[in-house]
């Protein structure tokens, strides 16, 4: 009986707060959401008797992922708010229409089965000990290149996300010495000048920010 | 009402389309990403009930896998957002037209 109640209740809110990602116009609330949703899932993967996986989804997604994305929010402010601007009915209709399919093809599917209660498994089923055991025995090379992708998402991650180095100052050591075209002779002229006056602290952010763009 | 696989398939499969629906209508990259994660962890519920409906462990490693994945595939769509800011593009993957030709 209590299943069922904690089936009804983690099912309900697992839908809710996926609605509400998909239809909350501020991304902010969409991400939030979704910490909703990943934790009612995490709550039926507990019904499951997965509890390494509930664990992990808690930790990884609900923790590190969210993070991230709330982090790449907060960094992008008011630029991550969707462009307002009416889209096509058919698109609409035509992700309805797709929605509406899946949705009913394994309903359809799932009708026509005659499913049993299901294996009866041991309380080990599930534990860290034996999902670890099948990663370094049978699943080991799954394990090692999802090591490797990992590694390769990092790599991509930053090099996506990283500045581009800044030009060298004269001076430095270096192999590369990149010469930026000069934009405006007065303005370099400007600074020369002030130089001379002043001690102009130049920061690698003020000569980040021209050129890009 | 005896709650079976075939529930937690069918919620499995509600996800899924609403990540669906997501993914066709939203313009902003990151709501986007966000609607692929719910339909990863759609996938990710049905991996793990049939994991407990057969018995067998697989299910529950492939889920393990799948998250992993889809911590790969988040880092490299929030760096092409970070990108896409970057370069002062227009947010919208709507505008992101520069391959068609």
């Amino acid at each position: 009986m209590t299943y069922d109640v904690v089936f009804v209740v983690a099912s309900a809110l697992a839908i809710l707060s996926a609605l509400g990602v998909v239809l909350s116009a501020n991304p902010f609330y969409s991400a939030l959401s979704l910490i909703g949703n990943l934790v009612s899932l995490a709550a039926m993967y507990l019904l499951l008797q997965s509890d390494f996986v509930a664990a992990a989804q808690v930790i990884v997604y609900a923790g590190a992922v969210m993070i991230m994305f709330l982090f790449v929010i907060a960094y992008l402010g008011g630029r991550a708010e969707e462009p307002v601007r009416s889209r096509p009915w058919y698109q609409t209709v035509g992700a309805i229409i797709a929605a509406v399919a899946i949705v009913a093809e394994v309903g359809f599917a799932v009708e026509e089965q005659a499913f049993g209660n299901g294996a009866s498994v041991s309380d080990a089923f599930g534990a860290p000990q034996v999902i670890g055991a099948s990663f370094l025995g049978r699943y080991v090379l799954t394990f090692e290149a999802t090591s490797v992708l990992l590694l390769i998402a990092a790599v991509g991650g930053v090099t996506l996300a990283a500045r581009r180095p800044a030009p060298r100052e004269e001076g430095a050591i270096g192999a590369f010495e990149i010469q930026r075209p000069v934009t405006s002779i007065s303005l370099q002229a400007d600074v020369v000048d002030a130089e001379t006056r002043f001690d102009v602290v130049r920061t690698g952010r003020a000569r980040d920010e021209d050129g890009e763009g | 009402m005896h709650v079976g696989v075939a529930w937690f398939l069918g919620v499995s499969a509600v996800l899924f389309g609403i990540g669906l629906y997501g993914v066709f209508t939203r313009r902003s990259p990151i709501i986007l990403l966000l609607s692929v994660e719910i339909m990863l962890n759609a996938s990710n519920l049905a991996l793990i009930s049939a994991a407990r409906y057969s018995g067998q462990q697989a299910g529950q490693v492939f889920a393990l896998v799948v998250m992993a994945v889809a911590a790969s595939e988040v880092v490299v769509g929030l760096g092409l957002v970070v990108a896409m800011a970057r370069r002062r593009a227009d947010l919208d993957v709507d505008s992101l037209t520069g391959l068609r030709n």
